[in-house]
């Protein structure tokens, strides 16, 4: 299957929505912030990968998908549950790619320039977690 | 106080982005990838390296492979409850943060404290 972009989603996904995860995006990079003063930059560096967002993201996937079946007149369906459920796996692969992110920005930062290291553990997260949905999708 | 305020509105945008680019992603096993995206990661390190260096984010980071290791579980928990359990979105994913939170913390309280 081939990775596209469906520019219709724009319309599905309310002002509220954006705004939500807005919130909660700032909310734990806040939280993160105080935590690492008041605990030490160790305790603190745990929640850069606390699926704070995730929640939100999977709820409003679930909705969308169940109203777009509702557009079509099926209105008991496990098709939004099931997309829930999808997102989770991609993100239970994503979230390999983000220690390949923590352990190249961990080794990384103390030798190169900072952004330097900031975009290898991007392209890090980005390579290992394509190569894992592409494995996955091909077995 | 503006040092919050400059964290939230930089965090909140770059959750915002990612979150943008994984709604209009398909299909939604692909678009799952960037739910694990280091946006929060990249917002926080991004600033903290600018205010306290880059050996106190370095440390961050290495700590954030924990975090990471406590979101696969979480996620794979996630994914188990809604397939198997057919729990609907919402309680699956509030529910098993704690999953994330007691392996998460239990292994800093264990070997990184």
């Amino acid at each position: 299957m081939r990775v596209s972009l469906d520019f219709s989603a724009f319309g599905r996904t309310k002002w509220y929505e954006y705004a939500v995860r807005f919130f909660f995006g700032g909310a734990i990079t806040v939280i993160t912030g105080l935590l690492a003063k008041r605990f030490g930059p160790s305790f603190g560096g745990l929640f850069l990968a606390f699926p704070a967002i995730f929640p939100a993201s999977a709820t409003l996937l679930e909705k969308h998908e169940r109203e777009k079946k509702a557009r079509a007149g099926i209105l008991h369906t496990d098709r939004g549950r099931q997309a829930a459920a999808l997102d989770a796996a991609g993100a239970a692969m994503g979230s390999i790619g983000l220690a390949v992110f923590g352990f190249t920005v961990w080794k990384l930062l103390p030798l190169w320039p900072s952004w330097a290291a900031l975009l290898c553990g991007t392209a890090g997260w980005l390579v290992t977690s394509f190569t894992l949905w592409s494995i996955r999708k091909n077995h | 106080m503006t040092q919050f305020l400059f964290r939230f509105v930089v965090g909140g945008i770059m959750v915002s982005l990612f979150a943008l680019l994984a709604d209009l992603l398909k299909p939604k096993s692909f678009a799952g990838l960037f739910g694990a995206a280091p946006s929060v990661a990249l917002a926080t390190l991004g600033l903290t390296i600018f205010k306290d260096g880059k050996s106190y984010a370095a440390v961050e980071a290495r700590s954030m492979i924990v975090g990471a290791f406590g979101f696969f579980l979480y996620a794979c928990a996630c994914c188990y409850l809604m397939m198997k359990f057919r729990l609907p979105a919402i309680v699956a994913t509030t529910s098993m943060l704690s999953v994330w939170l007691i392996f998460s913390i239990g292994f800093w309280l264990l070997f990184l404290r």
